[in-house]
């Protein structure tokens, strides 16, 4: 029990005539950042609310943090914090008043409540908005008050459904920076997102699913590696169609998404030569990213 | 279905207290509007009719109207403020807020909940019912020794009705919804249950809906005493409004979890 947080083995659910998680099976060891990646209507989120047991499998098992779900949920949930997709902070009360009240439904006294609830803001980096109404707070602001909300019961696992979807790039690392202080000091971390990068980052191992069934697993660079294993050629600004008949033959396979043209190439100078000499186009030559992984395995429009 | 079940019922006798206080904090904030806005309402109908009915009416069972209508006026001022209470407030907490939902990830169950927003509920009914009880005293349509007695009805009362309105929500896709029942249910209930007139004056079949209104048993145990007697069938009538409170909120919670737990 104590080197895996979370356990789900054959899960499966529908809603009505519709399947949104297909024998879903993975094991999040102590300590680990999992991310569950996914186009959107994936599964993802019923998967979060499934850990928490606010939705229950039609088969399979789940256990979390040691206890079987949804059997004993209340159990598994004093353990566990939770970042919704949606802020749901209570806009008319202050910041301080949100952590005390949220202390509350833990069964938290005031006294023990007003013990953690410096360092949390101070983890939030809220110190100076103690006393600022919630409706006041930027984007990221309140997406840091969450976090520090589902911290208040020192909580062993954080389950956070797509953690910095909406914030701009500022708010967005400054939320990847307190998650990696957070690992660093023994939580473990559920994330869903369809941000690669925040994947990328922040996550050990991951799971890529579509349509409720998982399509991959791994660490990031095991993916790439597996899945890519060479560097990528972005070419724009040309007819897609007659691009690729000529470069084809020098290229392991070749994607076309929109009017970008993605070559894997084991060999790029080859593929810069057959492009030499035409005008209007934008050649960028980079490492592969989980990006590609995901936009191969869920489909780019496929071009063998 | 086991532990299903258990979602859906209080996990045990004081978590509900958590957001009794959450809801009591709120309130704090903009008490003195909500206060005004509760009491209003029932004071502006005891003194327009009280006043202007009163002076045609003359005495309604050996009291002066505006004294008979005040009785009327406290169950009323209860079942409205609860009422309102939950089909407004709770419902967007429930639907729109996402307060529900941040303390459905906590260790609270769903019938941890429900019991916390119904005993909110019964508080502002309390706290409106208790408010035309001292006014009511205070100009002497009532007996003062009565208020100890007034009261609890008065917060068993407010559980009754938020505990019906807990259902209607827990079905209601939207709030145009709750105009059915605020037209079809809660208006026709003042008119039937003794109210602003005896029950005496409605046609037999109605007074005999009459006897299942929880209005109508609310008032039958406050009118009496407000008027310096003592109240019939005391253990009938609580043991009415006890059945308000309870069964709809077991039929609400159900529902709720299928609503939100799916």
């Amino acid at each position: 029990m104590s080197n895996v947080a979370v356990d789900l083995n054959d899960v499966t659910k529908s809603f009505g005539s519709k399947l949104v998680v297909n024998g879903l099976s993975f094991a999040v060891g102590t300590g680990e950042c999992f991310g569950l990646l996914g186009p959107n209507g994936a599964g993802k989120s019923t998967i979060a609310r499934m850990l928490l047991g606010m939705t229950r499998p039609d088969s399979g098992k789940i256990t979390v943090l040691g206890v079987p779900v949804p059997a004993r949920s209340r159990l598994a949930r004093k353990g566990i914090g939770v970042v919704p997709q949606f802020d749901n902070l209570d806009l008319e009360f202050t910041v301080r008043e949100n952590l005390v009240v949220f202390g509350r439904y833990f069964g938290m006294s005031t006294r023990e409540i007003q013990r953690v609830v410096p360092s949390l803001l101070e983890f939030a980096r809220l110190e100076s908005k103690a006393d600022a109404r919630v409706g006041q707070l930027s984007g990221g602001m309140k997406r840091r008050l969450t976090l520090a909300r589902a911290l208040i019961n020192d909580p062993q696992l954080l389950i956070m459904d797509e953690p910095t979807t909406g914030l701009d790039p500022h708010a967005r690392h400054l939320i990847w920076e307190r998650l990696r202080f957070l690992l660093a000091s023994g939580k473990t971390i559920i994330l869903t997102t369809h941000f690669m990068e925040e994947a990328e980052r922040l996550c050990d191992r991951l799971c890529v699913l579509e349509r409720g069934r998982k399509i991959a697993e791994g660490s990031p660079h095991a993916l790439i590696d597996e899945h890519i294993g060479c560097n990528v050629i972005e070419i724009f600004g040309g007819n897609p169609q007659e691009l690729t008949s000529l470069i084809k033959p020098y290229v392991q396979r070749i994607e076309v998404s929109g009017e970008t043209l993605f070559c894997y190439a084991p060999d790029p100078e080859q593929v810069r030569v057959q492009l030499r000499g035409r005008a209007g186009l934008r050649i960028l030559e980079r490492p592969p990213s989980l990006e590609d992984v995901f936009l191969r395995l869920t489909g780019r429009e496929m071009e063998k | 279905m086991r532990e299903g079940l258990a979602a859906a019922l209080p996990a045990n006798a004081w978590n509900w207290i958590a957001v009794w206080r959450r809801n009591y904090l709120a309130w704090k904030k903009v008490a003195f509007a909500s206060l005004l806005g509760t009491l209003a309402d029932p004071m502006i109908y005891l003194f327009g009719l009280g006043t202007g009915l009163g002076l045609m009416v003359g005495r309604v069972e050996g009291a002066s109207y505006i004294a008979f209508l005040a009785a009327g006026m406290v169950a009323t001022g209860a079942m409205t403020a609860s009422t309102f209470e939950t089909i407004y407030a709770v419902f967007s907490r429930m639907r729109d807020l996402g307060t529900w939902e941040a303390i459905l990830h906590t260790q609270l169950t769903l019938g941890d909940i429900v019991l916390g927003e119904l005993a909110w509920a019964a508080t502002k009914a309390f706290l409106a019912g208790t408010a035309i009880t001292i006014v009511a005293a205070t100009l002497g349509y009532a007996a003062w020794t009565s208020v100890p007695y007034v009261l609890p009805v008065v917060a068993l009362t407010g559980f009754a009705f938020a505990s019906l309105a807990m259902v209607v929500i827990a079905l209601a896709p939207s709030y145009h919804y709750f105009i059915f029942y605020q037209t079809l249910v809660i208006t026709p209930m003042l008119f039937l249950s003794g109210a602003v007139f005896p029950v005496g004056q409605l046609p037999g079949a109605f007074q005999r809906l009459a006897a299942f209104s929880p209005l109508a048993n609310s008032i039958d145990l406050i009118r009496p005493v407000m008027l310096g007697h003592a109240a019939d069938n005391v253990g009938l009538h609580i043991g009415a409004l006890c059945m308000y409170a309870v069964l709809p909120f077991f039929l609400s919670a159900a529902l709720f979890r299928r609503r939100l737990m799916r």
